[in-house]
């Protein structure tokens, strides 16, 4: 046999390997069907050949000894290590007969889906879900808090997403002419070294600051941009809402807003009724009004005109809508009522919070709030990139309406270098996302009337296609109105990652019927399965990757005997679940989601990627101005009034405050002194490990190496306190539960709290079935069942603790 | 030319402790955990008023071979080419020493 060949394959990084969100552009050297090395590409325009340390550590991965690479089926109880190896076809016709049971049984919505974070799973276990029939898929986080209620909530505010703008737009990226760097960048919630959060790549960040970018940091610990930062805002957890209303109040107060976008793009004019504090509607004051039209004052003609939304304008051409004034207003039934603009409320709730209430709030110091706020509505172009926390919180969309407010009004929407809306490439979708409606859908409205939690919560029914996690964890052990029989678990490990309150999902677990796992290696939550499918990595498949820009394929690169990529699992059952299946190979479905593209698989893979060309939906920039967001054409936003929302018309339909504000979290010193003085401090979880992807990779040598143990981040001085040195091995505890940390002491937590790290298990621990799964989880000490009043949102950045040295020879788990 | 006149020069300024360094290290020259030939330090240094400020710095370690296999065909070293902040260079330390001229925290590593 001669020498073989070393051969390089371009491709995309999506999911299992690195575990991220994806997007980076490799060169895989293979040779006789072995990964030799990965390197970045240099010709992407996402990561420019750069990489990232859990990309590069592929090798290890793929060929890691204790990767499953057969079925499985459990022969013993559930938790147990006790499985044998099936073929593929017999752990096929074992689902295939125990789902259709269920579904004959109980109804397809029985059978709930459930993923980790969202990646290269979502499409495809939608897919199964709906060809199965269920419209029950789960994001298994309580409050479904990341990502998605912030798209929820600025869906409900300005009618799309948008991010910071680093020119990945364009062709040339930062050299491009259209663009413009941002002069201020408010780094919210967000630690860099993890790399790429929300489909984007961190490090364009350091790019840009290399570029003159000053960044206002918001955050408790000192980061890398904390320690960078012009202003450095050290805010204390959950307060955000607060800092953002004060941050508006400084910018109403000094008019440092755009007047020309509030009165062109706002709905500030519309008039809201002193008496029920609600929207005055044209059906209020006009005989057969319509309730979607809205009512304004014309100042010089001292009369009410209409916002008609249908059409996008007022009911006479010489309008001169009135933005501040109180009036008096006939209504129909002949009763007179006072109306107020909807900027005279905004303006009115903004100016509570001065920057001394902020300060007695957020404890960051009034003058700080000043001139950070100051300086961001200044800056030109401006923009800011906020980190999962913003998700982690109950109130979430009242805060995320402020921080929208905040890009809105000082006129940084949609501008070169500011926030800019974000679309799918092309609109090409696969699935139904927040505010888009993909290839893969529900094949009528009828199937997602049983979807859990859709009738309870607004947003649930209107932007999110998911079942709201909280709400399937109680009806587990309710069984009302319907009983959960089984799960369906893919590259999901609730108990040790995703899942809040894990023994309340070991619980859950314990009861279903029948649960199918999906993962690459075992994990604590496999252990609960009935058959378990072994999967495969980013390079073991073809794919497409359509969230944001560029347009791209997945395009296989090489396979691992007894491993199948996702979709194709998800492929097969969907054919012998559904005989109506729509598509013949999973490459007749690719070229059905890229379509819009005017491109098909094999097309775009020989190309590598695609930009959106100049005036599409999906390009940038002032898309509101030249009418390329709504389907009429019409300058103006997606929401019910077509305008900017100060005052969401959505959340008056779903009887919650239309206006942002702050309320305090469950579970802060502030709400609850009578916990506090047990547990003295504040609890945040979740900081970024760039070794890790959540629960993943403490298997891999060169990953764990550089962050071997689960750390909690503790002060010098508070670690004096409670008589703990650097390294030693500590309690965390609180009402809920505990867990045992090795103490990190620094200065980059400030005293009154400390950071624990999430996703510990230790796959190395095999004397145990669970892999000591509870003994360093934090979520132990995290509660489910604190979602907002929409459904969305988590206290995990926010909990009080207390910290104590561990007792030798007292063991954790048994206490 | 000997290796030993290159060098790595590091804008610590940009480090963000990422590590792709170090595993891009570990991938090139095949080290078993925990070698590597680069290693990055968290540095928390203190200021007046209590303050703290947070510094990560790269650092060649005694099995640095400043990737010879590579810069011979023309390539950067490893670390330099994955380095996800773009603050690693490489090159003649000469040439690289008048860099550092050009902008504060920085620092030029000369390996073994």
């Amino acid at each position: 046999m001669g020498k073989s060949k070393t051969n390089i394959v371009k491709t995309t990084t999506w999911s299992a390997g690195p575990g991220c969100h994806g997007g980076c552009g490799v060169l895989a050297h293979i040779k006789d069907n072995k990964l030799i090395k990965i390197e970045g590409d240099p010709d992407h325009p996402w990561n420019q050949g750069r990489l990232c340390a859990r990309a590069l550590a592929m090798t290890q991965y793929i060929d890691h000894h204790d990767r499953l690479k057969s079925p499985l089926k459990r022969v013993g109880k559930r938790g147990e290590d006790q499985f044998e190896e099936i073929s593929w076809d017999e752990a096929f016709d074992i689902i295939e007969e125990k789902m259709k049971t269920i579904r004959d049984d109980f109804g397809p919505e029985s059978m709930i889906f459930s993923m980790g974070t969202g990646r290269d799973i979502g499409p495809w276990i939608c897919m199964l879900a709906y060809a199965y029939g269920s419209p029950n898929v789960m994001f298994a986080l309580s409050g479904n808090a990341c990502y998605s209620p912030r798209i929820a909530a600025l869906d409900t505010v300005q009618g799309d997403y948008c991010v910071f703008d680093a020119a990945q737009w364009l062709p040339g990226r930062y050299d491009h002419p259209e663009y413009k760097v941002p002069e201020c960048m408010i780094i919210w919630g967000y630690n860099i070294a993890a790399t790429c959060p929300d489909n984007l790549f961190g490090h364009w960040i350091i790019d840009l600051m290399k570029k003159g970018t000053k960044i206002i940091t918001i955050d408790p610990r000192l980061s890398f941009f904390a320690s960078r930062s012009k202003h450095w805002l050290q805010i204390r957890p959950g307060t955000d809402a607060a800092l953002a209303l004060g941050f508006l109040h400084v910018i109403i107060k000094e008019e440092l807003y755009d007047q020309n976008f509030l009165e062109t793009f706002t709905d500030a004019p519309r008039l809201v009724r002193n008496d029920t504090g609600k929207l005055l509607r044209e059906s209020d004051v006009v005989k057969e009004g319509s309730r979607e039209n809205f009512v304004v004052f014309d100042n010089p003609k001292k009369a009410i005109i209409i916002w008609n939304t249908q059409k996008q304008e007022y009911s006479i051409s010489d309008s001169n809508p009135a933005f501040t004034g109180t009036f008096e207003i006939q209504l129909l039934n002949g009763n007179t009522i006072a109306c107020t603009t909807v900027w005279d409320k905004f303006k009115k709730n903004c100016a509570f919070y001065t920057p001394q209430k902020v300060e007695e709030i957020t404890l960051v110091l009034a003058p700080d709030i000043e001139k950070a706020a100051r300086f961001y509505a200044k800056a030109k172009p401006a923009s800011i990139h906020w980190g999962v926390p913003i998700d982690m919180t109950p109130e979430i969309t009242p805060l995320c309406h402020a921080i929208a407010a905040l890009w809105a009004l000082t006129g940084n929407l949609d501008v070169p270098g500011g926030n800019v809306f974000t679309r799918s490439a092309f609109n090409a979708v696969a699935y139904a996302l927040p505010g888009a409606e993909g290839v893969i859908k529900l094949k009528d409205q009828a199937q997602d009337k049983t979807r859990i939690g859709k009738d309870e919560y607004g947003p649930f029914n209107k932007f999110i296609w998911r079942c709201q996690t909280d709400k399937v964890i109680e009806q587990i052990f309710s069984e009302k109105p319907y009983p959960v029989k089984g799960l369906w678990m893919q590259t999901c490990n609730p108990l040790s990652g995703i899942g809040l309150d894990p023994k309340l999902w070991q619980k859950a677990l314990e009861k279903l019927d029948f649960i199918v796992g999906v993962d690459l290696f075992m994990t604590p939550s496999l252990r609960y399965a009935d058959i378990i499918l072994s999967a495969a990595t980013f390079l073991e498949k073809d794919g497409v990757r359509s969230w944001w820009v560029p347009l791209q394929t997945i395009n296989k690169a090489l396979t691992v005997d007894g491993c199948r990529p996702d979709v194709e699992i998800n492929f097969e059952l969907s054919k012998r679940f559904d005989p109506d299946f729509k598509w013949e190979t999973i490459h007749d479905l690719f070229d059905e989601i890229l379509e819009p593209s005017g491109m098909n698989f094999e097309k775009l893979s020989k190309k590598g990627w695609a930009l959106p060309p100049e005036n599409h939906a999906s390009r940038p920039y002032f898309r509101h101005e030249k009418g390329l967001l709504r389907s009429d054409g019409k300058p103006g936003f997606t929401t019910p009034s077509g305008k900017f929302e100060l005052y969401a018309t959505l959340r008056e339909d779903w009887g919650l405050e239309a206006m942002p504000y702050f309320k305090e979290p469950p579970f802060t010193p502030i709400s609850r002194p009578d916990l506090f003085k047990d547990y003295p401090l504040i609890l945040g979880t979740g900081r970024r490990s760039p070794a890790f992807f959540h629960s993943e990779h403490r298997n891999i040598p060169w990953l764990r190496t550089l962050d071997p143990d689960p750390v909690v981040e503790i002060h010098p001085e508070t670690a004096r306190k409670n008589k703990i040195s650097n390294g030693e091995w500590v309690i965390v505890e609180n009402w809920m539960g505990k867990a045992r940390f090795k103490a990190k002491v620094t200065k980059i937590v400030p005293p009154w709290m400390v950071m624990a790290a999430h996703g510990w298990w230790f796959p190395e621990e095999k004397d145990d079935p669970l892999f000591h799964t509870f003994e360093s989880n934090i979520n132990m000490l995290i509660p489910m069942n604190e979602q907002g009043k929409d459904g969305l949102g988590t206290p995990m950045k926010h909990l009080l603790c207390r910290i104590k040295k561990e007792v030798l020879g007292v063991k954790n788990n048994e206490i | 030319m000997k290796s030993n006149k290159n060098g790595l020069l590091i804008d610590y300024e940009y480090c963000t402790g990422c590590f792709a360094c170090t595993v891009a290290c570990c991938q090139e020259h095949g080290w078993e955990a925990p070698l590597s030939g680069i290693k990055v330090m968290e540095i928390v240094q203190d200021l007046p008023k209590d303050k703290a400020y947070l510094t990560f710095l790269p650092f060649p370690t005694e099995l640095c071979v400043l990737c010879a296999k590579r810069t011979i065909k023309g390539l950067d070293p490893t670390c330099v080419k994955h380095c996800m902040a773009n603050c690693l260079s490489y090159g003649n330390l000469k040439e690289l020493a008048k860099e550092l001229e050009k902008k504060p925290r920085m620092v030029l590593w000369s390996p073994r």
